[in-house]
Parts: C-alpha cells; structure tokens; sequence
C-alpha cells in the first residue's frame, strides 16, 4: 500500500533537518556535519520507499495527495509523481548527501548557513518535482533560488556574487513570464466556470476542449513557460549563467546545479509545454531542435578551448543537455525516454566530474587547468576514477552517458535522421574535449613542484567516487529498471499530445452538458485513473 | 551444451581478472598478478576450446547458436539484449583472439616484467580481451558496438600507456578521437538498421537484408547508405583511408600492444564487422565499390610509406594498414570469406612481427631504429628464425599462409576488376620489399650499434615461446586452403559457407597436372615478391650504398614518402588548427562572451540601476533578494486581483 503522506514528509523532511540545525551550536561543526548528513541520508531511505507499490504500467500520479489549501482563488496542495519524476525525485535525495559529503573539509566558514541552505535547496528541489498545482510548482521554483543564492553568493569563489546575481536574475527573468502564463492560464479555466491552478484539471480540460486555446494564445503561452525552462536547461542562446554559476559555486553548489537544478528546466518542459500547448509545441518544435543541436556541438566546441576545468565541465553541460531537449521535442517515446534517463545520467556522471574537479580544488585552490599536469602519479586512485567519469560523460557504452544518448539518437532518428545526425557529432567532440582536459590534468610529467607531494583521494573521496562510479556501471548495464517506469509516462506525455480534432472545435464541446460533466468528474482525467480515487476519497 | 550455454564465461573470465588486477592488485606481489592475468586468459582460452569443440556437435539447424541472458536497453519498441551468439564466422574470430591474446599474454609476462606498471598493464590487457570478445560474440549490432568501442578504450589506454610521455598520450587520443569519427558513422549505420528493419539482431537483419532488392548499381539506396555508414566505422577501426592516421601513431604503446591489438585483433574488427553485415552489403553494390576501392588504395599507398620508414615498428605498423587494405579489397570484391582467412593469417604472422620486434627492441636495450641495428642474426637467433618466417609469410612465399590467403584475395579482385588487381599485385610486390628490407637492415649487414653500450641478448623462455607458436602458425596456418591447388576442396571456405551464403567451390572436374599447380603457384603475385625481395637484397646487401645514393637523386618522392605524404600536417592545418581557432576565438570570446553574455550584462546594468532606486526606497539594509521577491509578490497578487474581479 501507499503511505497517503509519503511525497509531503520527502518534501519537508529536509527543511525539519534545516529547523533543527537551527537549535546546534554554530561553532559544533561536526555536530552540525552529522545532523545534516543524517537528514539528508535517512531523506535518501525514505525516497526509496517510492518504489514500494509504484506502478510502472500506470501511466499517471502515484503517491498522491490532495488538500483544500487557499479557498479563493483555489489553490490545492496537490502531490504526486509519476514515471517523469519519480527518478528526479530520488536523483536529488541521493546527491545531496553525496554533496554533503563532497563539502566535509572544504566547507569551515558559517558551517550552519551551508548545510541549511542545501537542506532547504532540496526541499525546493523535490517541491517542483512533485508538485501537481501550479502555484505550488511555482512557490518550490522560486524557493529554490535562494538557498542557490546564497551558496553560490557566500561559499563560492572569487566572482561569486556577480555569479550569484546573474543566476537569480536569469531565473527570476524566465519565472516571471511563466507566472504571467500560469495566471492567464487560471484566467481561462476561470472564464470555463471551474477556476484552478491544478495542472492534471486544467490538462483535462485543455485535452477534453473545456478550454480552447486560440493558435496565437497557445504559442504565446507555451512560449512563455518554455522561455522559462529553457534557462534553467540552459539551452542556447540562454546558458550564458551557467558557466559562471558552475565556476564560482562551491563544489556542493556545482553538483546540485547541474545534477538535479537543470533538470527542472527539462523537466517542466516535459511536465507544462508538451501536454499543456502540444500544437504550439509542434510549430516551434524544429526551431528548438536546431537551438538544441546547436547547444549539443557549440557547447562541446567552447569546453573544448575551456582553460578552466570547471568551466569546460559546465560547457559539457551545455552539451549534454541540448540532447535531452533535443530528444523531447523530437515526440517520439524512444527519445523521451532517453531525455529522461539522459537527465539521471547527467546528474551522476557530470556530478562525478565536479566533485572530482572539486577535490583537485581542494588540495590546490585553483581550477586552472595550467596548473595541474601529471597528476596521475601522485594520485593514481583519483586520477582513475576521474577518468571513469570521463567515459561515462564521453558515452561509453556500458556506462550510463551511452544509453540516454543512444536513445535520445535512435528514438529522433526515426524521424529526423537529419536532427540526430547532427546531434551524433556531439558524440565525437566530447571525447575531444575530455580527454585532452584529461590529459593536460593527469597525465605527463608532473610539471609544478606543489603538484608533486598532493595526496590521493582518500577514504572519504573514495567512498563518494567509487559510489558514483557504482551507479554509473548499474545505469549503464541496467538501464531497463529505469526505463520500465519511465516508459508509461513517456507515453502519456505523447498521448496527451494527441488532440481528439473536436477539442479544436470550439463550438461543439462549449456547450452545457459536457461541461456539466466535466465539473461532477473535476480531477477524473482521460489518460490518468487513479486520481479519480483520490477524489472520491476526498 | 554446457559451455555453449554458458558462454558469457569467455569474456567474464579476463573482465574478472582486469578488476581482480585493477582493483585490488597493488597490494599483491608481482607472482600474483601475473598469476591472475594468464590464468584469466588462459581459461578463458580452454573455455573458447570448448565452445568449439560442442560447436562441431550442433546441427546446421541450430547455428547461428544464439544465448540472451539479459535486456540492456529497452525503450518503447526498442530492445537490445545482452545476447551471444556463435556461427562458423565466430568460431574463427574466437579461436584467433582467445589463441593469440593468449600467447600475447605469456609473452608480455617476459617483456613487461621490469615495467613498473605492470599490474595496470595487465588489467588493461585483461579489459581488452574482454571487451574483443563481446565484439566478436555479440548477436546484435548494439551488443557489438560495446565492444567495439571498449576495444577503442583499451586501445586508448595502452597506447598511452607510458603516460609520462607526451607523445605516448597524444598518440592515445588520436586514436580514440579518431576511432570516435569512424564510429560516428557506425552509431548512425546502426540507427538507420534501427529505422529499416526494427531491430539489432544479426538474426533479424541480415536475412531480411538478403531478401530485400539490391540497391541499383551507382544508386545509393538504403542499404548503400547503411553500407557506407557502417564502412566509415570500419575505416576507422581498421585504419584505412582517410582515417588511418591513428595506427602509426598507436605504436607509442608498449610492443605486445602492438602485437595484439594493434595488429592481430582490434584492427581487424571492421573487416569483422563489413563481413558479418555482407548480407547488406551485397545488395549495395555502390558500397562495395567504395569498400573495395578503398581497401585497395589503402593497401597500396600505406605499402609506399612502408618502403622509407626507419623505425621497426612503423615499418610493421604501415603494414599492418597495407594489409588491413588487402581485407577490404576482399570484402569489395564479394570475397568475404577470403577477407576473414587473410585476417587469421595476418594475425599469426603480424602478430609475430611485432613480437619479434619486440624482441629485438628487448635485445637492443629499447631502441627501435633500424639504421642503429644490423648483423643481428648470430646473437638472437630464436628471434631471427621467427621473423624470417613471417616475412615469408607476409610476403606471399608459396606454401606460407600468407601465401594462400592473400592469393585467394588477388584471385578474386581478378574476376571483379583488373585494375585492382593490378595494384594488389603491385602492393604484393611492394610489401615484399619492404619486409626484406626490414628483415636485412635488422639481422644482416654490418653492425650499426655500439658494443660496448648495447649488450644485445637474446630474450627469456616465456617471450620466445609464443614466437615459436605463431612461427610455426605463419608456416602451417594457411593449408587448410592447400587442396584447392590440386583440385580439391578449400576447407577454410567450405567452412565459412555456411555463414556466408556462398556455395562452397565444388571440387575441379579434373585434378590439374603438375605444370598448371606450378604455372598457378608461380602467378605474378609471387613473381612480384620475388621482384621485391631481390630488389631488397641487391640494396641492403649487395650493395648497401644504393639507397643513400637514391635518396639524394630522388628526393622530391623520397621527401613526400618519408613525410608520409604530409597527411598529419595536411589534417592539422585544414582540421584540427581551424576548428580549435574558431572555438576560441570566435566561439567563446565574440559569440559567448561578447555577444551573448554582453547582452545578458548590459540588460543586468539596467536592472542593477533600478534594483538600487527600489533599495533606496526601502530602508537600505534589505537584501536584494527581499526585493525580488517583494516586486513579485507585488505583482501576483495584483494580477490576482485584476482576475477575479
């Protein structure tokens, strides 16, 4: 059975751990280390519980909840995941011990303000994955950046407040265009008689033809919210915060970024732009594979002359994440499928990389690749592991970078062979732009006299990468587990694409008795049974 | 059928050992580690035996013998299995690489044993054999590209294995870098099978691709297209034009890389590849053009480059390609079968070469310079003999295995087209030269290095056993196809029929007189090694001047061949220095940081203006953050307000 409040105690469990934080003495830094590792490590048990009676044929929320929150306007505290988000949800639970971990020794300055803000990070992380109402999505979106704010802003390195700004401002510029869409978006079901901010209602209604979006409304709409996701991607031409965001974050700050805080970018694009505007998706779809592809080779060419290793590191991100845009916008459940395991890839093996780059900053306080040179022979382990990071990012088969981008190829392929022919050479650039960092780092002739003497990982830096290249193995070799439970939702996604030609027909379906019905059955959704339960029980 | 069944064990076992060494193997003594390593290939070895042997008991009915034992990846209607499968072709395959992985293994115990990373050398050499056997055992062209690119891995970390020299890690990346631009086309030849036939599965796409109509000649259909696609994989696997330019750099790697992988295995998996996908490309005549085509020019033109090269294993490493170019002629012409027999004869005698010279590098205390050598042959006789064979193997000396194997290949470019023919035999004649050449500036002649600095030795037991193998290998390996000389059945062909779909040659009506075996024997592909070999005696014996006194009044070709007719620079100056040059000049200095991010900043310094008039309304100790968030409640609830009035 499933615990009625699972996805409420996942979502502030974190911030409960932040609270209690709160009560430690500022100056008991292992006291403080502990409490927030326990969190976020019992946060990591309890998200696995997810899989316990999680459905992987059923195509819609699981684990929901529902409340009455604000009455007017009607705002519900609506949770609930699916295929698309289930493994977002658990990628956060698991990298933010994992950052925890990673900020052990380098972290000594306002100890306490750093594990809150991750533990609050979290909450608003695993807020906009779950949530199912748009003012909450929104509330979680907006709460995220600040605890972000700060630790780029305070923990960060030498432009970290220039970096900080440009990282809210970015955001805060898309997230005002997709409140103004959210709200013109409660306006319609509003004028439709049934006001709501619930994503599942108001996908029913668009889907059943109780809204009808005029051509023009669509666009604007979609463009909208995908103005605001693509940001967060970033896609190009709007990732230029990345790589200041990613350089001057603390390694912490750089591992949740790019493992789980641009997901949400793709994610939202999955969740809002596809179901919600599937014509206007459609129209800007080829333009937005072009943005994509030009993310994937532009991306791969400027990590490629990068002179800062965390900076090359962000620029992959680029990269890597014009793929998954790339695979959604192609509509077709194979490259979706891929986009989504192409995220939980990208958050493990990207965040090895940084938290490899971070422990070079560790010992040598730069990340300057000049600097280093010859590392392998004074620290064989993390050179190793370094490289197997490398792969996995490169796309090796049997590490998991292979599978998403294997995917995202072969599901475009089948219609725009053009599209992933494209995207394919992205494939060779990032082999380039690794292994020549990677050469220039690790291998060679240790050229600077500090280099010579820095210890190798230990067992703590151990723990972390041998855990990461752990998973990076299982995703690669056991990709099924993920896809099964990714499939229905992909699917759903595409059939909620699929408009019956009536609901375009503005005059048909307006009229009193299916309107009627719509409003008896308020959350029963086409495509998405099981919340009519939820209802009833309500 | 229990090794059949269980057949994962053969990869499994050297992928155990490569992480048993990796992982754990700094804490364990050398004794142990190489215990792992052999042991690990060894059964591995035993366990391809067995295979084999419960092979011969299938009936034709049940091969290709095909095991799955898990999904890998599953999307929507996509499926690809962790799924082996074993046919005559494999049988081959399996038998070359568990057989001479293995000697490589026993020797590179001798030649790396003073290495001090010789247990990372091991595992690395473990981790190939592994990742070559899921190529070769693969059942689908998924399955088989994990191989293939993990081969290209290991690849890349043996080459630069002495990482310590730039050099050496250049010569790693180029080679993957490389490998990633054939296998971009691989990756695309494999997602268009994907879109045609709906599946990866040799047992489903090849015979469909049989059945389907054969691309007009000079169009280019689907399968041409498919053809091509997965021949710009094979030209970078196996090194042929343009995307050779990786193997020569690749013998920065230690000797028995070379050997192995470079030589006797990996590089021949794209002649593996095009001959397992020959279903397709028999009915793309336009691809098999280009295969044959390019096969033969590559054959030809790394053989010139072969002729000036002073270091040993350049000198093998130019052959390798060469010969690589014979295969894909093979292939081009329709002979597959004497593609893969040329590939087998090539890894007995070229991975002999390699080891040989590597023994001689042993004796020479490292060098690898051939004008630095000479007069060898007393001192390091087991090494000499050794060679000697294979450099009458390589060069086509009737009864060697080259001999057959590349006769068969010259035959069939005959009955497809006499130019290429014409330039195989050229290439033989060439190929002859510059193996004897090879042969007399290392073992004959005067002595070209200082004894009292060089103390020239022969090598241990464990190096000079394989030597023997393989030599013995090189002799005999080709006379399985023997009867066909006297009328009677080329057994290696008739075994591969099955594969390949080609009706085995029926036996000649009337057993040929001994004049026409002879006048067969003596065709111009052994006349041209003759020419060869005496042209390279009466140079590097006769009268040792010559090729100095050529050199001079023939520079001009001279330069352009011991240039390597300037290929490296050619793509340095066209490729590589534009497109580094346009990324960070133009990509990320005017386009991301001057035009982008300039944007970004000039719209950031308005909002900063206007941020500080909104803080100087405030009490000017609120955060800016406070303000934003302040503005946007501001608006929310307005607009709120707006709408449900």
């Amino acid at each position: 059975m499933q615990q009625p409040y699972l996805l409420t105690i996942l979502t502030f469990l974190p911030v409960a751990g932040a609270l209690a934080l709160l009560l430690a003495p500022d100056d008991d830094h292992v006291l403080i280390r502990r409490l927030a590792l326990i969190t976020a490590t019992a946060e990591f048990a309890i998200s696995l519980l997810l899989f316990r009676g999680f459905n992987s044929q059923l195509a819609g929320y699981q684990w929901e909840e529902l409340h009455n929150w604000i009455p007017q306007p009607p705002i519900h505290y609506h949770l609930g995941v699916d295929g698309l988000s289930l493994f977002l949800v658990l990628l956060t639970t698991l990298l933010t011990p994992i950052s925890m971990l990673a900020s052990w020794k380098s972290i000594n300055e306002r100890v306490k303000g750093f594990f809150i803000c991750l533990l609050v990070l979290e909450t608003g992380v695993i807020g906009v994955f779950v949530s199912l109402d748009m003012f909450l999505f929104f509330l979680f979106w907006e709460v995220m950046l600040i605890p972000m704010y700060f630790l780029i802003g305070i923990w960060g390195h030498e432009r970290r407040i220039y970096a900080a700004l440009k990282f809210v401002l970015y955001t805060m510029f898309g997230s005002i265009l997709m409140l103004v869409a959210m709200l013109w978006l409660y306006r319609l079901t509003a004028v439709a008689g049934t006001p709501t901010f619930d994503i599942p209602q108001i996908q029913s209604m668009l889907s059943s033809g109780t809204i009808t979006l005029p051509a023009v409304t669509e666009m604007l709409l979609f463009g909208a919210f995908f103005l605001a996701f693509a940001i967060k991607v970033p896609l190009f031409p709007l990732h230029t915060w990345l790589p200041d965001a990613h350089t001057e974050a603390p390694t912490a700050g750089s591992v949740m970024l790019a493992g789980v805080l641009l997901k949400m970018g793709t994610y939202g694009m999955l969740r809002f732009c596809l179901p919600l505007f599937p014509e206007a998706a459609h129209k800007f779809a080829p333009a937005i594979a072009v943005l994509a592809i030009i993310g994937i080779i532009y991306g791969a060419l400027v990590a490629m002359v990068q002179v800062d290793l965390k900076r090359l590191v962000a620029y992959s991100s680029v990269s890597h994440l014009g793929f998954v845009v790339l695979g959604i916008f192609a509509f077709h459940v194979i490259s979706i499928q891929g986009a989504v395991f192409q995220m939980l890839a990208h958050g493990i093996s990207t965040g090895a990389l940084f938290l490899g780059v971070g422990m070079l900053y560790d010992r040598r306080h730069t990340h300057l690749i000049k600097e280093y040179g010859g590392l392998a022979t004074p620290m064989p382990v993390l050179a190793g592991l370094y490289l197997f990071s490398c792969f996995a990012s490169a796309g090796l088969p049997m590490l998991n970078g292979f599978v998403g981008e294997f995917l995202i190829l072969a599901g475009t392929f089948q219609r725009h062979a053009d599209w992933s022919a494209w995207a394919a050479l992205g494939v060779i650039f990032s082999a380039v732009y690794l292994l020549w960092s990677y050469q220039r780092v690790f291998f060679g002739a240790v050229t600077k006299d500090k280099n010579a003497s820095l210890p190798d990982a230990d067992l703590r830096e151990r723990g972390i990468l041998f855990l990461m290249a752990a998973i990076i193995l299982w995703m690669g070799m056991g990709s099924p587990f993920f896809t099964r439970r990714i499939e229905a939702s992909a699917q759903n996604v595409l059939q909620l694409m699929q408009r019956p030609q009536a609901a375009y027909d503005a005059g048909v379906i307006r009229g009193g008795a299916e309107m009627n019905s719509m409003n008896l059955n308020r959350f029963a959704m086409p495509a998405n049974g099981n919340n009519a339960g939820t209802v009833n029980s309500k | 059928m229990p090794a059949l069944t269980y057949m994962w064990i053969i990869p499994l076992l050297p992928l155990l050992g490569a992480a048993a060494n990796g992982l754990f193997g700094a804490r364990w003594s050398k004794g142990v580690v190489t215990g792992v390593a052999l042991s690990s290939t060894t059964l591995s070895f035993l366990a391809a035996l067995e295979v084999v042997r419960e092979f011969f008991t299938l009936s034709a009915g049940q091969i290709p013998w095909t095991q799955s034992y898990f999904t890998w990846i599953s999307a929507g209607g996509f499926r690809a299995d962790f799924a082996l499968q074993v046919d005559q072709l494999t049988v081959v395959m399996l038998l070359v690489v568990t057989g001479v992985g293995w000697l490589i293994h026993i020797y590179s115990s001798g030649y790396m044993h003073d290495d001090p990373g010789y247990r990372r050398f091991f595992a690395y050499l473990n981790l190939f054999m592994f990742f070559m056997l899921i190529l070769i055992l693969a059942a689908n062209y998924l399955l088989m590209f994990v191989g293939w690119e993990g081969v290209g891995l290991c690849s890349y970390l043996l080459i630069g294995f002495f990482f310590l020299k730039q050099s050496a890690t250049n010569a790693g990346n180029k080679a993957f870098w490389v490998n990633r631009i054939g296998d971009f086309g691989f990756i695309l030849g494999v997602l268009l099978i994907f879109r045609t036939f709906h599946t990866l599965d040799f047992a489903g796409v090849l015979p469909a691709a049989a059945k389907m109509a054969a691309d007009p000649a000079g169009q280019i259909g689907t399968l041409t297209a498919i053809g091509l696609l997965l021949f710009v994989g094979a030209a970078g696997k196996s090194a042929q034009l343009p995307l050779y330019v990786w193997l020569p750099d690749a013998m920065e790697g230690p000797t028995p890389v070379s050997a192995l992988i470079h030589a006797a295995t990996m590089v021949t998996a794209g002649v593996y590849m095009v001959v397992r996908s020959h279903a397709i490309f028999l009915n793309a005549p336009v691809a098999m053009q280009v295969v044959g085509v390019v096969g033969c020019l590559t054959a030809l033109f790394a053989a010139t480059i072969g002729l000036v090269q002073t270091d040993i294993k350049k000198v093998l490493a130019y052959s390798t390609v060469s010969q690589l170019g014979y295969m894909f002629l093979a292939c081009g012409v329709g002979a597959f079968g004497a593609g893969v027999f040329h590939l087998m004869t090539h890894a007995f005698f070229k991975g002999l070469l390699f080891l040989a010279a590597g023994s001689v590098i042993h004796a020479m205390g490292g060098e690898q310079d051939m004008r630095k050598m000479g007069g060898l042959r007393k001192k390091i006789p087991v090494t000499f003999w050794t060679m000697f064979m294979a450099t009458l193997a390589i060069a086509g000396a009737p009864g060697f295995s080259g001999y057959f194997s590349k006769d068969e290949i010259l035959e069939a470019a005959q009955h497809s087209s006499p130019v290429l023919w014409g330039l195989g035999v050229l290439t033989a004649g060439i190929t002859s030269f510059y193996m004897f050449r090879l042969l007399f500036l290392t073992f004959f002649g005067k002595q070209r290095y200082d004894e009292h600095h060089v103390h020239v030795h022969e090598s241990p037991k464990n190096m000079l056993a394989p030597l023997v193998v393989l030599a013995i290998l090189s002799v005999c390996g080709g006379w399985m196809a023997a009867p066909a000389l006297w009328g009677g059945v080329n057994h290696f062909q008739h075994f591969l029929a099955p594969v390949l779909g080609t009706a085995s040659e029926a036996a000649a009506e009337s057993a040929p007189g001994g004049a026409e075996i002879l006048q067969a024997i003596f065709g111009p592909p052994v006349i041209a090694g003759l020419l060869g070999f005496f042209l390279a005696w009466w140079m590097y014996i006769k009268s040792p001047e010559t090729p100095k006194k050529w050199a001079a009044s023939l520079s001009a070709p001279y330069k352009l061949l011991s240039g390597k007719y300037f290929i490296d620079e050619l793509y340095a100056a066209a490729v590589v220095r534009p497109l580094v040059w346009v990324s960070e000049k133009v990509l990320w200095h005017v386009v991301d940081e001057g035009a982008i991010d300039g944007a970004v900043n000039g719209v950031a310094t308005v909002s900063r203006e206007s941020g500080d008039r909104l803080r100087r309304m405030t009490s000017g100790n609120v955060r800016s953050y406070a303000t934003w968030i302040l503005v946007g409640a501001l608006v929310f609830t307005s607009l709120l307000l707006w709408m449900v009035s």
